[in-house]
């Protein structure tokens, strides 16, 4: 399966609020269905639908015990997505960074020596290079 | 302090991109415009960008090169479209890697009681092209945690 397959499945997983909630729930730890539909005003087989979805993109798994069937939160496709996501957004969050240092910085320019009421704009340039 | 919000949602061709700057909007314009200044910013710390051509007006054409330490280039060009003004600039955007792939870019700056807040909609031609622009990252690589996934899924949960 292509790379971009697995993140339209994980992408399509968490558009949906009820499994963003369950998966958070299951970063606490393993659960049956009938507890992961406890918080919810839906049945259990609405639940199970919604089981079957984060299973096929990968996100849980899903195990006996006794008579109970837990599932269990598999990270390693959030991992997938939180790095293709991560890499544009360093990207831009560094520029933007950058950006907001040098627009303080061209607004310490012009040193007007004391405003009208200097206080809020007392802001003479750091020399703190990043 | 900067901070970027980033929207990419499944299936959709699209990126929203925001971030709010403490500066006057015409000075954020400037930044956006002037070669001068668009090359102490855009882009990652240990690249340079230079500008090589920057025509801001109705047809213009704009190309920026991203090199790396090791002097790979990334050159990216396009053409603006409207007249360029601190309320917006609409323009394409294509990866010179990737020529054919062109997707169009409308930017708008909005005044907020003397900050300003920029506001980028990125449209492509598929989603496959849009996944492929995020999938490079622009080469840029992270470090990433399990950390990183619960506070992922708790603002997930808090969207």
């Amino acid at each position: 399966m292509k790379e971009t397959d697995q993140i339209s499945l994980v992408f399509g997983a968490l558009a949906d609020p009820t499994r963003r909630a369950i998966l958070h729930r299951l970063t606490e730890g393993d659960a049956t269905v009938a507890e992961l539909a406890a918080p919810f005003s839906m049945s259990q087989p609405a639940i199970s639908r919604h089981l079957k979805v984060l299973e096929r993109a990968g996100l849980l798994t899903r195990t006996r015990r006794a008579t109970a069937r837990l599932s269990h939160l598999e990270a390693e496709p959030l991992r997938e997505v939180t790095t293709w996501l991560a890499r544009y957004q360093r990207f831009w969050d560094e520029s933007h960074e950058r950006l907001d240092e040098l627009l303080v910085a061209l607004q310490g320019e012009p040193a007007d020596d004391d405003g009208p009421d200097g206080s809020s704009r007392a802001r003479t340039g750091g020399n703190d290079d990043g | 302090m900067a901070k970027t919000q980033i929207t990419a949602e499944p299936g959709i061709p699209q990126i929203i991109m925001s971030c709010e700057f403490d500066a006057p909007r015409d000075l954020v314009f400037r930044a956006y415009t002037e070669p001068e200044l668009l090359q102490q910013w855009l882009g990652p710390r240990d690249y340079t960008m230079a500008v090589k051509e920057n025509d801001v007006r109705d047809g213009g054409k704009w190309r920026f090169v991203h090199s790396d330490a090791e002097g790979h280039e990334y050159g990216f060009h396009g053409v603006f479209h409207g007249d360029p003004s601190p309320e917006g600039i609409v323009r394409t955007f294509e990866y010179e890697g990737a020529p054919g792939h062109v997707s169009m870019e409308t930017l708008t700056l909005t005044d907020r009681d003397g900050k300003t807040l920029a506001r980028t909609v990125t449209a492509f031609q598929a989603v496959e092209d849009r996944d492929a622009m995020i999938a490079s990252g622009m080469e840029h690589g992270v470090h990433d945690s399990d950390e990183r996934i619960t506070e992922l899924l708790a603002r997930l949960q808090a969207g």
